[in-house]
């Protein structure tokens, strides 16, 4: 596949009167045409300035960057027409209405006005497309954004947080419409904290923690890589829990005791190599259940975010920095 | 052009536009109606009367001034009246008939030759307001809402767009200015037609009304240039009022400092003078200290006369260092 998007080596320091802050330090991303690409990470490590600086708004240290194939910043005014993006919050001029702010856009790329209505329908905004912007709800502007970025009919859409102050029902209504915009053949790269989302719309992510990359490929290949292969096994009542545990362990499993009747095993070839250890024992299962690992457990792991009892996590504590000290010299 | 399209659109969706326009509009037509109610044409009727009473008034003054030509002479010299008069009786001040202008006794009537200068000024300083207002809302409100971030996405090219809105907004206030100039030249020249004098309007002086007119719309877009630019570097709207503060409190501490350390004209660094003197074309500065320049123990004041041209330098370099910055900072600085 083409890449759409490609970066290496991103660095951005900002520099004030406290000293220096690297927010990116040498990042790296790749999205491959046609796919949902998730951008994730920890909050500021360093997403929105990726973001900014691919869309001309930040400009960078060093790096480089491409997008459609051209090379931005330079060339960024001859793909701005195909790539369609919304950056953090949605910021509009409030006393205008919906339909004169995406009609004055529209005017400015140069795109037919008569699309305006078809995108406020997309969004669901048409019957509200005449009230003034500062009436509308966080959700409503987010809706907006999402419209003014679809405007241009894109080949490439970055949304950074599309679902901010969505309500449950728009939320699905996004996720459907990126699954529509992507089926249609739009690459969309989708920055979000809702991981359950991503992990279901998006083929593939990168995560970034203190401004570098941490992980990237496919949503499969990211949860494999990190998938610890345990499983819980479930007994039936008054089976001796200690002499089950026991038999596993002499097979070369490692054995964790949970609550009455249930362990969670690791590092054994397969489900099958423990109902057969075990049944030659004679005891007798209830249930076995492979723990699958989710792109939440993956990314609080891979960031270093995981909380912890008893501890207030500051945002830039991470794994990264903890070990780099990327922050703060 | 479709940016120039949409910042046409912009410009003029803005209600403080249309507000601030038509506000102007209002105290213009409020100004010529005062005007006109306060004035009126004189009869021939009026005129001769008037005439009449300034030489009347004249020959009075003549009489007085015979009377007392006569009382000096007679005082005996060395005497209490003697040191009423000067030394040379003829001395005395003796009243000429063209010091007696039969104008002062007409009823308040428009003389266009001479009062419509100062009409010009005033409009040039409410458009100059209007604009430097209408320039500092229009970007300002626009980097304040984020509306300016979401333009640059769709134009990632900062100085076009930036430029853009700048040349849209004064090309459409150049035109209003014209617009209105034109509209309260001519409902002046009506209010003298009936309500006052259009004598002595040669093409000379016509001529003459243009150019300080031209110079009105050069303070009008200077204003307007200034305003946009001051809050385009402040991203906020809040940056050019703030401007207009700080520029009189340096206004005030520039001036007090000028006197203190002795330096001469301390009027001359006064931006609002410039302004005065672009209009009017010169204005004569004196400084009364009078450091042994006398003359017959009066003083003589030393001058400084301030020209157009010189108030116009110093204005454009204002004006080309605030909007040179405003570019160079949209040029270099993040988009945050």
């Amino acid at each position: 596949m083409t890449p759409v998007l490609e970066i290496s080596g991103l660095r951005k320091t900002y520099r004030s009167r406290k000293g220096a802050r690297n927010a990116l330090d040498g990042f790296d991303m790749v999205v491959e045409a046609g796919q949902v690409h998730g951008f994730l990470g920890p909050n500021g490590s360093g997403k929105t300035t990726t973001l900014r600086t691919l869309l001309g708004l930040i400009q960078p240290d060093g790096g480089h960057m491409t997008l459609l194939g051209r090379e931005v910043p330079r060339h960024l005014p001859e793909v701005a027409g195909r790539v369609g993006a919304i950056v953090e919050s949605p910021q509009f001029f409030g006393r205008f209405t919906a339909e004169t702010t995406l009609s004055l856009l529209a005017d400015a790329g140069g795109v037919d006005r008569g699309r305006v209505p078809e995108v406020l329908d997309l969004v669901g905004l048409r019957d509200r497309a005449k009230e003034k912007v500062k009436t509308y709800s966080l959700g409503m502007k987010q809706r907006l954004a999402v419209a003014s970025a679809l405007l241009k009919k894109p080949t490439l859409l970055i949304l950074d947080e599309p679902a901010n102050g969505l309500d449950p029902g728009g939320i699905r209504e996004m996720r459907t419409l990126m699954r529509d915009l992507s089926a249609s053949g739009m690459t969309v790269l989708l920055s979000s904290h809702i991981l359950a989302e991503i992990q279901l719309i998006c083929d593939s992510v990168t995560i970034i923690s203190a401004g570098r990359r941490i992980t990237a490929g496919s949503v499969a290949e990211v949860l494999a890589r990190h998938d610890s292969g345990a499983v819980r096994v479930r007994l039936e009542p008054d089976t001796d829990q200690e002499e089950a545990a026991r038999i596993l362990r002499e097979a070369g499993a490692q054995v964790t005791v949970e609550t009455a009747g249930q362990l969670t095993v690791r590092d054994v070839t397969g489900p099958a190599q423990i109902t057969r250890l075990l049944a030659q024992r004679e005891i007798y299962l209830c249930e076995l259940t492979p723990i699958a690992a989710d792109l939440e457990d993956v990314f609080l792991e891979l960031t270093g975010t995981t909380p912890v009892e008893g501890h207030h996590r500051q945002v830039d504590e991470n794994a990264l920095a903890a070990s780099q000290d990327g922050w703060g010299r | 052009m479709s940016l120039v399209r949409a910042e046409t659109r912009r410009l003029f969706r803005r209600r403080l536009t249309s507000v601030l326009l038509i506000g102007v509009v209002l105290v213009l037509a409020a100004f010529a109606a005062g005007t006109f109610a306060s004035n009126q044409k004189a009869t021939p009727a009026q005129v001769a009367a008037a005439k009449q009473e300034a030489m009347r008034q004249y020959q009075q003054a003549a009489a007085d001034a015979g009377v007392q030509k006569l009382r000096c002479q007679a005082a005996a010299p060395g005497s209490a009246e003697a040191a009423d008069f000067p030394p040379n009786c003829a001395d005395i001040y003796t009243p000429r008939p063209s010091e007696f202008d039969y104008a002062w006794f007409l009823p308040e009537t428009f003389d266009l030759r001479h009062e419509f200068p100062e009409m010009i000024a005033l409009f040039a300083l409410l458009m100059a307001a209007a604009a430097y207002l209408i320039g500092a809302t229009f970007v300002g409100a626009e980097w304040h809402s984020g509306a300016m971030m979401n333009l640059l996405l769709w134009r990632p090219q900062r100085l076009v767009v930036l430029g853009t809105k700048l040349g849209v907004f004064l090309g459409w206030l150049a035109g209003a200015t014209v617009l209105l100039g034109a509209a309260w030249a001519g409902t002046f020249r009506l209010i003298a037609e009936f309500r006052g004098d259009t004598g002595g309007m040669t093409s000379g002086v016509w001529q003459s009304f243009g150019l300080m007119g031209l110079r009105g719309l050069g303070l009008v877009l200077a204003a307007g240039a200034i305003g946009f630019a001051l809050a385009s570097l402040g991203r906020h709207t809040g940056m050019a009022l703030g401007a207009l503060i700080g520029l009189t409190a340096v206004q005030i501490g520039v001036y007090v400092l000028a006197g203190f350390s002795g330096l001469q004209f301390p009027e001359a660094y006064l931006v609002p003078l410039w302004g005065y003197v672009w209009l009017y074309q010169r204005e004569v500065l004196e400084d009364w200290s009078c450091d042994g320049v006398t003359t017959g123990g009066g003083c003589m004041p030393e001058t400084f006369t301030m020209t157009w041209q010189m108030a116009g330098v110093g204005s454009a370099v204002v004006l080309a260092v605030v909007v040179g910055a405003a570019m160079w900072a949209m040029r270099v600085r993040d988009v945050n």
